[in-house]
């Protein structure tokens, strides 16, 4: 018997559901480890998402830089964090994405959490 | 035997590793942090550790999420790091010691910790950041035994098993017939979020919380599940996980010699802790 929890609002837990619909989104984020393969999907990126099997929910998410939607569709945020090395972007800029602000403003709320 | 000598508890942050590649130490956003690394310097050139059993988790270098280990241990005489994929420079390789790996992994099974052994095992940032932050000169004079717990991929272990994992490794170093000098390390944390509308989500009444009773009191820690550590520290705030195996290997008497907070690095809440920890069988002997 699993224990159900109520939701943490904002926060999807990979779990094993989530873990199972974005095995191949992660599985193509996972070999943007290499060079070569980050060249590729710079390349030709429907071609790339093709090969590793993308739903059309994952290809859309990728093809829209969309974070939310790649979570949805089953990314796991460290995987997603490699496909958004491809573009020069780094957790800040996807919490910014995630959370509707600026860059700026994400930043100044972090360092306001210092308080 | 060996003894293990003390704790340190880092944060390990991929970015930290672009400032020590850049040179920012000194600049006005890093210096909080990496000052808090002076101490953690005199303690390592006074204690001299011979050996650091580091408590980590991989974030997609070494394991992939279709094989995904609750505990791993390294056997391995040397750790490569290799490209993560995040734009941040491939660190230096690790020296390894295989022997007191092998002995760590056959008391953990005679103990029941039915832990994954890796003869061939790559390290992240989660390891090579707090290295670097270590021995700011780049001569990492130690060998290390990395264990890997899953923060990843839920289900995770609950903190109570990290912590007795942590107390079985502490065993484990203490039964070891080599005169050693071992340090153990927890790295990660302490609250962040990544991912989701939650984003940058910390809270720095619950790290003081945590950082208050890790000394003295880590059982008020371990009585927390995992759904309550993901709430209380964020998604990834979870790697306290790692903390908590690093504070259960250290049986004997416990001081909180050094701590460092530092809001923010990247979206992370930065800590970075020393504990002093007395032998117990060095304590029965005065």
């Amino acid at each position: 018997m699993s224990v159900s929890h109520h939701a943490i609002p904002g926060t999807t837990l990979f779990d094993g559901e989530q873990a199972q619909k974005g095995l191949a989104l992660n599985r193509m984020c996972f070999s943007f480890n290499d060079p070569a393969n980050r060249a590729a999907f710079l390349h030709d990126e429907d071609a790339y998402c093709a090969k590793y099997g993308l739903n059309a929910a994952q290809r859309a998410a990728v093809k829209e830089r969309n974070v939310l939607k790649m979570i949805a569709a089953g990314g796991n945020i460290y995987y997603l964090a490699k496909l958004a090395g491809i573009f020069g972007l780094n957790v800040q800029d996807l919490g910014a994405q995630q959370t509707g602000s600026t860059v700026e403003a994400f930043k100044a709320k972090l360092a306001a959490a210092g308080g | 035997m060996a003894l293990i000598i003390g704790g340190i508890g880092t944060t390990h942050v991929p970015a930290i590793g672009n400032a020590i590649a850049k040179g920012l130490q000194q600049d006005p956003y890093w210096r909080p942090f990496f000052a808090g690394f002076d101490y953690v310097h005199r303690w390592l050139a006074r204690e001299k550790p011979d050996a650091v059993v580091v408590f980590y988790n991989d974030h997609g270098l070494n394991f992939f999420l279709d094989k995904m280990p609750t505990f791993a241990v390294g056997a391995c005489n040397e750790y490569r790091n290799e490209d993560e994929g995040w734009g941040i420079p491939v660190s230096r390789a690790a020296m390894g010691d295989a022997r007191l790996s092998w002995h760590i992994i056959n008391e953990l099974v005679t103990g029941e910790f039915d832990i994954t052994m890796c003869q061939d095992m790559m390290i992240d940032h989660a390891v090579t950041i707090p290295l670097q932050l270590m021995y700011p000169s780049g001569d990492w004079p130690v060998k290390i035994v990395p264990i890997s717990i899953n923060t990843v991929q839920h289900p995770l272990p609950s903190p109570a098993r990290c912590f007795n994992l942590g107390r079985a490794v502490g065993q484990a170093i203490e039964s070891y017939a080599e005169p050693l000098k071992v340090a153990v390390m927890g790295t990660g944390g302490l609250s962040h979020q990544l991912d989701g509308e939650r984003a940058g989500f910390i809270n720095k009444d619950f790290d003081k919380l945590c950082m208050d009773d890790l000394a003295g009191n880590p059982q008020a820690l371990t009585g927390y599940s995992i759904h309550e550590l993901v709430e209380l520290s964020g998604a990834q705030g979870v790697e306290l996980l790692n903390w908590l195996a690093m504070r259960g290997a250290m049986r004997g008497e416990v001081t909180e010699l050094h701590r460092n907070y530092h809001i923010p690095i990247s979206n992370t809440a930065a800590a970075t802790m020393v504990f002093g920890h007395r032998h117990a069988a060095k304590r029965q002997a005065a």
